[in-house]
């Protein structure tokens, strides 16, 4: 829908092209303008922004995906847009890290990632839903190229060291023992008249029949080691041809064994309305998005710009900042307005004459731990060995997560697993080791397993998000109450200055959330911007 | 376990809040909950504020800053060091209990217990340059907790 291509006439479009072919989007923008294509020409973005007032200015604060989004749509409405970004990168945490990269984090141990090309991690975010459309309009508008991302995967695991004397379980088996036993079980009590009440007799048989297909029950009821329970648990050999062939069936675990190791608890993470197939990646690592969208603004964001005071008048909005390299002299910029997208854990602390409403929602959100963890192997054993491609397995050993490359199946090169996911207590201790603490940690950890880590582990990266130095935590953590209290009041206008960013969402720690924040608070900017320029 | 949905970083928890209690062995790196919930001032700084305030507490600076802990005039009220731990101060989380997190929320959050405030808090006041004599009891740090137990 916002589709530039389909706003100009074609001679100019092809002009247009053949620059942005050559010079990148930036130079392309400013020939646009040469062109006279922006200003005048009617903004078909995602939200109204038509009729800019004439040399209306904008102050974008923050180069990930919210001010990205924000400066694009700004700029292509013909607002004069300029961002400040503390990194001396684009996508803030929409971030990959790749081999050949160093990341510093606070206290200043630094990594140098040692993954073979091609392989990366993404310390943040790794998937994106297929409804997340305001996201996917932009991957297909900048030409960020998706592939599937795979969350649930039947022949991954499901693992905690006290269940099951340690063996991972299929989540395959595990999964239909479970309903097996809840099917056979509910199955019995209608039988025995437990539910005469609530369903009649026509009721109850078409309750048995779901229940014996949902459960994989035999004709007496029972959840039983024969053909139709392996052909959904698995077999102990599967099914093939000639004299060789004959499948042998698998063995069903106890009702009691699947009650009490409690592995249940992961079954339903893939019916969560995010993690419900189709899910996507960018193909290269997340990071795409937010080095398309760098590519697309050019010189729009000054790098390297830490913002160390908003303050705001009657006519505009002044940031000052620094330089993050090298600290101690201070610049000042100025615009009519401000979109703020600076994470609240670090907004918190930058002096900003706001009103109280707006302090106080500011200050009343703390952020959540977590770490991401990296590993590279000589060779994709998982694969090789285990029949695992893509997916993740869950475990309640502190490392929380295995997740397999969801791309390059059956390369024959090495590969990276993500070694550690995790959050709450577990992830506040993986962020006060050393990054090689970590790394060492998720490898003893893991190993549990897959026992193949011992011989195949080369090396790893650790990212602990409160240690980030842009970030200083995973996403801004809301309760209800809070929310009731001050969400609100962090989104209204104060003056000059809007908030936006994952943290002024309902989508909190989904990049979703942070454009449509962005989108939202632009919308409002305008509005004000146009009345201001009326008035 | 509401709106344990709403999160792009959702999941084992399901698992892990519940399960990882039950880990017959106390893992070394990562306390387990239960081994957690004893810990001493010491452990609970070097296994949990340090992730921040850094190992030797000098603090760090990025695009915001941790403050330094370390020879820190500021904790020469114990009183202020205990709410602070307690309720938690903007990028600060709170360690008291939180009552309004349910769900995923309140699997995020590490709970600490009123004599262990009381014990990091000692701890910090009585090291990394720091020599204030005096000491929070358990008691100290109850009568601390705010009318609504959780940040306002
Ligand atoms: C571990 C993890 C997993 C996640 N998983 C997913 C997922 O699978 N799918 C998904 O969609 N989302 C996921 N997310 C959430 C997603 O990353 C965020 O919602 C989104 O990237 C936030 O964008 P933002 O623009 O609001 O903030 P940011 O990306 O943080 O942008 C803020 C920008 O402000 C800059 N900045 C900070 N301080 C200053 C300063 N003083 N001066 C100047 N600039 C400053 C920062 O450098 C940064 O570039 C995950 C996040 C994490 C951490
Ligand atoms: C998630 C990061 C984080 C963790 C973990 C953390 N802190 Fe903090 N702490 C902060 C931040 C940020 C501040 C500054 C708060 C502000 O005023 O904005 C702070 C401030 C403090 C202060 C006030 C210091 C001063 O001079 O004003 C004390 C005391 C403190 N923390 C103690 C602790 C203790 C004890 C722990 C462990 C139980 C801990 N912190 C864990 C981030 C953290």
């Amino acid at each position: 829908m916002s589709d530039l291509s389909a706003r100009f006439s074609p001679s100019r479009r092809e002009v247009l092209r053949g620059i942005g072919l050559v010079a990148g989007g930036a130079a392309m923008y400013r020939a646009m303008t040469a062109l006279g294509v922006t200003r005048g020409s009617k903004y078909t973005g995602p939200v109204d922004l038509s009729g800019a007032p004439r040399g209306a200015s904008v102050l974008v604060l923050g180069a990930g995906l919210a001010g990205m989004t924000a400066a694009y749509e700004l700029r292509n409405a013909g607002y004069r847009v300029q961002v400040l970004e503390y990194n001396a990168r684009p996508g803030g945490r929409n971030w990959t890290l790749r081999g050949g990269d160093t990341y510093t984090e606070l206290g200043g141990e630094r990594q140098h990632c040692e993954f073979d090309k091609g392989l990366y991690l993404n310390p943040g975010p790794w998937r994106i839903p297929y409804h997340h459309e305001n996201l996917l309009h932009y991957c297909r508008e900048l030409g960020v190229a998706l592939e599937p991302f795979v969350q649930v995967n039947y022949n991954a695991y499901l693992h905690s060291p006290a269940a099951f004397g340690g063996k991972p379980q299929r989540y395959r088996s595990y999964k239909a023992d479970y309903q097996g036993m809840v099917a056979e079980q509910l199955a019995k009590v209608v039988g025995q008249g437990a539910l005469d009440k609530e369903f009649d007799k026509q009721d109850r048989e078409m309750l048995l029949e779901s229940l014996r297909e949902w459960g994989y029950l035999d004709g007496q009821l029972r959840y039983t080691r024969n053909d139709g329970t392996s052909d959904t648990r698995g077999y102990d050999k599967d099914p093939g041809g000639g004299l060789s062939g004959k499948p042998v069936w698998s063995q069903p675990l106890s009702a009691k064994d699947v009650l009490n190791s409690q592995l249940w608890h992961a079954l339903p993470i893939g019916d969560v309305y995010e993690f419900q197939t189709t899910l996507f990646q960018p193909v290269g690592g997340m990071g795409r998005i937010g080095e398309a969208f760098g590519r697309e603004l050019g010189d729009l964001i000054r790098y390297n710009a830490k913002v160390t005071r908003i303050v705001q008048d009657e006519h505009g909005v002044s940031a000052h900042y620094e330089d993050a390299a090298h600290p101690g002299v201070t610049r000042q910029v100025r615009a009519d307005w401000c979109l703020c997208t600076i994470p609240l854990s670090i907004l918190g602390q930058i002096p900003m004459n706001v009103g109280s409403a707006m302090a106080d929602a500011i200050s009343a959100v703390s952020y959540a731990a977590s770490v991401k963890i990296g590993l590279q192997f000589k060779r994709r054993f998982w694969e090789e060995d285990e029949r695992i491609y893509g997916g993740i397995t869950y475990t309640d050993l502190p490392i929380f997560t295995i997740g397999y490359p969801s791309t390059d199946f059956f390369s024959r090169g090495k590969g990276v697993l993500l070694g550690a996911y995790t959050w709450g207590a577990s992830a506040f201790q993986f962020t006060a080791m050393s990054p090689a603490e970590r790394v060492r940690e998720a490898v003893r950890q893991g190993s549990q397993i897959h026992p193949q880590y011992a011989n195949e582990f080369e090396n790893g990266i650790a990212v602990a998000w409160h240690r980030v130095p842009f970030a200083m935590g995973c996403f801004g953590e809301w309760s209800d109450e809070l929310r009731a209290k001050h969400y609100d009041n962090l989104c209204q206008i104060d003056g000059r200055i809007a908030l936006a960013g994952e943290h002024a969402s309902y989508l909190p720690a989904w990049q979703e959330g942070a454009i449509t924040s962005a989108l939202d608070a632009i919308g409002r900017l305008h509005q004000r911007a146009v009345a201001g320029a009326k008035s | 376990m509401k709106r344990t949905a709403r999160c792009g970083i959702i999941a084992a928890m399901l698992l892990a809040a519940s399960a990882h209690a039950q880990s017959p062995a106390a893992d070394e790196a990562v306390l387990p909950p239960a081994v957690l919930a004893h810990a001493s001032g010491e452990q609970i700084f070097q296994h949990i504020c340090q992730g921040c305030h850094m190992p030797d507490a000098r603090g760090a600076t990025g695009a915001g800053t941790y403050p330094a802990l370390a020879k820190d005039a500021n904790l020469e009220s114990a009183a202020f060091a205990a709410a602070t731990v307690l309720s938690g101060r903007r990028d600060m989380p709170a360690f008291g209990p939180r009552t309004d997190l349910q769900g995923f929320e309140a699997m995020l959050h590490v709970d600490l217990d009123d004599a262990q405030i009381a014990a990091v808090v000692n701890y910090i006041r009585s090291h990394f340059g720091n020599h204030y004599a005096d000491t929070l009891s358990a008691a100290d740090v109850a009568a601390l907790h705010p009318p609504t137990p959780h940040k306002p």
